[in-house]
C-alpha cells in the first residue's frame, strides 16, 4: 500500500515536470484571456472604449446582421468573402505546394531544397510582406519590366491579387513541410504492387502513392486555411484598406474602433467555426484521421 | 512429354549504380508448372532476378523471355506473371476484399466475376471471412494468405514469390510450406520461389538454382544439388560438408591430409581437387574397419541437436563433421561417442563427391 501510494506520487511529479509548465503556459496565456473575452463578448462598449454591463447578445446579433433597423449581411459578407479567400488561398497553395513536395522529397538534392523552403522564416515576416509592396507597385520590379515590354502598368498594388500572392506565398511552407513528410514516408513496393497486378503510371500513383499521402495534404490544408481564414496583415498591408476581411474587422475593433465586445463576439464566431469545420473533418474520417494529422 | 519453357533468360546482365554486379550473364530456363527455386545468400542477386522477372529492374544485357515473348520493352502492368512482394506490400487503405480485388478491377473485369474471382481465391488460401478486415488487423500469416490470393486471382502464367514466408515465426513457416506446395500442384501454375534458407528450397522445388555473385552455381534438382554439388560454394551452403583438398594420383585415388583415399572414378593424375562429404555419409566405429579408406580421429566436440549427434572429430588430416541419428543406442551401429574417445571414421568412396574448381581462392559464404 505504502509502496503503491509512493509510486502514485511519483507518477504525479513525473506528470506535473512534464505537462505541467505548457499546460499552464497555455492556461496563463490561452485560457484565461479567452475566458476573459468570452466574457467580454457579452458585455458593451462603454465610453473611452471601456466594457460595461449588462450582458447582452447585441454584439453576436449584430455580427449576424440582426440590427434593431433590420437584416444587414456586412459582417456576414465579411466572413463569407474570407472563408472564399482563404479556400482560394489553400486550394492554389495546393496546386503549387504538393508538386513541389514531392519533387523535394524525391530529389537527390531534398536537404538543399527543403532548407530554400524554409529560409525565408529567417526573415522577418513584414520584411517580406513590405518586399511585395516593393515588388508590385506602380514603379516596381513587375511593372518596370512589363513596361520594358510596352505593356502596363498593371494596378497590381493594392489590389486583391496582391493579396492572394503574398498569403500564398506565406503560407506555402505550411503545405509543403508536412506534405514533404508523408512523400518521404511513402512505401514505394506498394507502387510496384500496384503496378503488378495492372495499374499504370496514372492509376497506380491515384490508387497507391495519393493515398499515402493523403494525412500530410490534410494537416498542410489545416496549416494553410485556418490561419489564412484570420489573416489581417497581409491584406491591410497589399490591399491597403480595399481588400477587407474578417481578420481586419476583428483586428480593427480592438485597435481603431475600441470596441473590444464587438471584436470578442467576431473572433468567438470566426473560432466557432473552424472548430465545426475540424469536428466535421473529425466525424468524416472517423477518429483515426485526427490521430493521422498528427 | 516435353516440357514447354515458360521462363528464358539468356545471358542477363544488372550493373547497378556505383559498379554492383547484380547478375553476371545468368542463362536459365524455368518450365511450365515448375516450382523452381532460387536459393543464395543475400546479395547474390536472386531478388534482382525476381525484380527483372517482374519487369521492375531492366537488364542492361541478355534477353528475358516470358511464355515466348521478349519482355524487354513490357512494363510489369503488361506482363503475364504477378509477385508476392517480400514484406506483402499490402494496400492498408483498402479492405482485404479490394485488395484482392485489385488486379481484376484494373483490368476491368465485370463486378460479378470479381466478386466470383475474390471468393474463389478467398477460399483458396483459406481466408473466408475475413473479407471486410484491413491488413493492419491481419496476422502476419493472414497477411501472406492476403497477398497470395491477391497475385493468385489474377490467374498469372508464372508466380513470382521474393521470400514470401522470411518474416513468419518456424512453425507457421513449415506450415505455410506445405500449403504453398499443394496451392502449387492444384494450379500448376508456374512458381520462382526466391529464398535464403537452403531447407525450405530442398523441400519444396522440383527444380532449383543456387545464386552466388550474380552467377548461377548450379542449377539442377533438390536431390542432385545436394548429393552431387558441383563447387564447394554448393557444397557448403547446401547443408554442411566436409571439404578435403586432394592431388590425384590415379582416376580413382588421390593423397589427402588424411591418407590416401579413393574415389569412385573421375580424377585425372596429376591434377589438384577438392573432395566433399556430408557428414551423415560417414561410418564411424570402436573398432577398425579393415577397408581402405579409413581415418582415425578423436572426439573433440559433441553438439546434440535432439534427432541428431554431431560430431566434430581431430584427424592428423584436420577436422572431420560427423552426423549420426540419435536413434536407440542398443542397436548395432547407432553407438554414441564420448569426449576424448578414439573412433574409426570411414568414408565411403561413393559418397566423395569430386569438386573440380580452382581450389584457394574461394571466399567462405556466411554460415547458413
Amino acid at each position: 500500500m505504502n509502496r503503491s501510494a509512493t509510486s502514485r506520487a511519483r507518477r504525479l511529479l513525473e506528470l506535473l515536470l512534464t505537462v505541467g509548465p505548457g499546460a499552464l503556459w497555455l492556461l496563463i496565456f490561452m485560457l484565461i484571456p479567452a475566458l476573459l473575452m468570452l466574457e467580454a463578448s457579452f458585455l458593451q462598449r462603454g465610453p473611452y472604449g471601456r466594457l460595461v454591463g449588462p450582458f447582452t447578445l447585441a454584439n453576436y446579433l449584430r455580427f449576424f446582421g440582426l440590427t434593431p433597423e433590420g437584416f444587414d449581411p456586412l459582417y456576414l459578407g465579411i466572413l463569407w468573402r474570407s472563408a472564399v479567400f482563404a479556400a482560394g488561398v489553400t486550394a492554389i497553395t495546393l496546386l503549387l505546394g504538393y508538386p513541389l513536395a514531392f519533387a523535394i522529397a524525391t530529389s537527390r538534392r531534398k536537404e538543399t531544397l527543403l532548407l530554400l523552403v524554409v529560409l525565408p522564416f529567417w526573415t522577418n515576416f513584414l520584411i517580406r510582406i513590405y518586399a511585395w509592396i516593393v515588388i508590385f507597385q506602380r514603379h516596381g520590379v513587375v511593372n518596370a519590366a512589363l513596361g520594358a515590354l510596352g505593356l502596363g502598368p498593371l494596378p497590381l498594388y493594392p489590389s486583391w491579387f496582391a493579396v492572394y500572392v503574398a498569403t500564398v506565398y506565406t503560407y506555402l511552407p505550411f503545405l509543403v513541410l508536412p506534405v514533404y513528410t508523408a512523400v518521404e514516408r511513402i512505401d514505394w513496393t506498394l507502387l510496384e504492387a500496384a503496378q503488378d497486378l495492372g495499374a499504370g503510371r496514372v492509376r497506380g500513383f491515384l490508387h497507391a502513392v495519393l493515398p499515402q499521402t493523403l494525412p500530410g495534404v490534410v494537416a498542410g490544408v489545416l496549416l494553410v486555411f485556418v490561419p489564412a481564414l484570420g489573416t489581417f496583415v497581409i491584406s491591410d498591408l497589399l490591399g491597403a484598406g480595399r481588400v477587407i476581411l474578417i481578420g481586419n474587422v476583428i483586428q480593427q475593433q480592438f485597435g481603431v474602433v475600441r470596441d473590444w465586445a464587438f471584436g470578442s463576439a467576431a473572433a468567438y464566431v470566426l473560432m466557432a467555426l473552424v472548430l465545426l469545420g475540424l469536428w466535421g473533418y473529425a466525424r468524416v474520417a472517423g477518429e483515426e484521421g485526427l490521430d493521422r494529422l498528427v | 512429354m516435353n516440357p514447354t519453357p515458360v521462363v528464358e533468360l539468356e545471358g542477363v546482365r544488372k550493373v547497378f549504380d556505383g559498379g554492383t554486379v547484380a547478375l553476371d550473364g545468368v542463362t536459365l530456363t524455368v518450365y511450365e508448372g515448375e516450382f523452381f527455386s532460387l536459393l543464395g545468400p543475400s546479395g547474390c542477386g536472386k531478388t534482382t532476378l525476381l525484380r527483372i522477372l517482374g519487369g521492375f529492374e531492366v537488364p542492361d544485357a541478355g534477353t528475358v523471355r516470358i511464355a515466348g515473348v521478349d519482355v524487354r520493352e513490357v512494363p510489369p502492368y503488361r506482363r503475364p506473371v504477378n509477385t508476392v512482394f517480400q514484406n506483402y506490400a499490402l494496400f492498408p487503405h483498402m479492405t482485404v476484399f479490394d485488395n484482392i480485388a485489385f488486379g481484376l478491377r484494373m483490368r476491368r473485369r465485370p463486378p460479378a466475376e470479381v466478386r466470383r474471382k475474390v471468393g474463389w481465391a478467398m477460399e483458396l488460401v483459406q481466408i473466408e471471412g475475413l473479407s471486410a478486415r484491413r491488413p493492419h488487423e491481419l496476422s502476419g500469416g493472414q497477411k501472406q494468405r492476403v497477398a497470395l490470393a491477391r497475385a493468385l486471382v489474377n490467374e498469372p502464367r508464372v508466380l513470382l514469390l521474393d521470400e514470401p514466408l522470411g518474416a513468419l515465426d518456424l512453425k507457421l513457416r513449415k506450415q505455410l510450406q506445405i500449403e504453398l506446395m499443394r496451392l502449387q500442384m492444384e494450379l500448376g501454375t508456374t512458381f520462382v520461389y526466391v529464398t535464403h534458407d537452403q531447407e525450405e528450397a530442398l523441400v519444396m522445388s522440383d527444380r532449383m538454382a543456387v545464386m552466388q555473385n550474380g552467377r548461377l552455381e548450379q542449377v539442377g534438382l533438390p536431390e542432385e544439388l545436394y548429393e552431387r554439388p558441383k563447387t564447394a560454394f554448393v557444397a557448403r551452403f547446401l547443408g554442411r560438408s566436409n571439404l578435403i583438398e586432394a592431388h590425384a594420383v590415379a582416376p580413382d585415388r588421390a593423397e589427402t591430409p588424411f591418407g590416401p583415399l579413393r574415389v569412385s572414378g573421375g580424377l585425372t593424375p596429376g591434377r589438384r581437387y577438392l573432395l566433399g562429404i556430408r557428414p551423415e555419409k560417414l561410418r564411424l566405429a570402436r573398432e577398425p574397419w579393415n577397408r581402405a579408406n579409413t581415418v582415425t580421429a578423436r572426439v573433440k566436440e559433441i553438439v546434440y541437436t535432439g534427432a541428431e549427434n554431431q560430431y566434430i572429430l581431430e584427424a592428423r588430416g584436420g577436422e572431420l563433421v560427423a552426423y549420426t541419428l540419435n536413434a536407440d543406442i542398443s542397436e548395432p551401429g547407432y553407438e554414441e561417442y564420448d569426449y576424448g574417445e578414439t573412433v574409426h571414421v570411414h568414408l565411403p568412396p561413393e559418397n566423395l563427391v569430386v569438386i573440380d574448381e580452382p581450389i584457394g581462392d574461394e571466399p567462405r559464404p556466411p554460415a547458413p
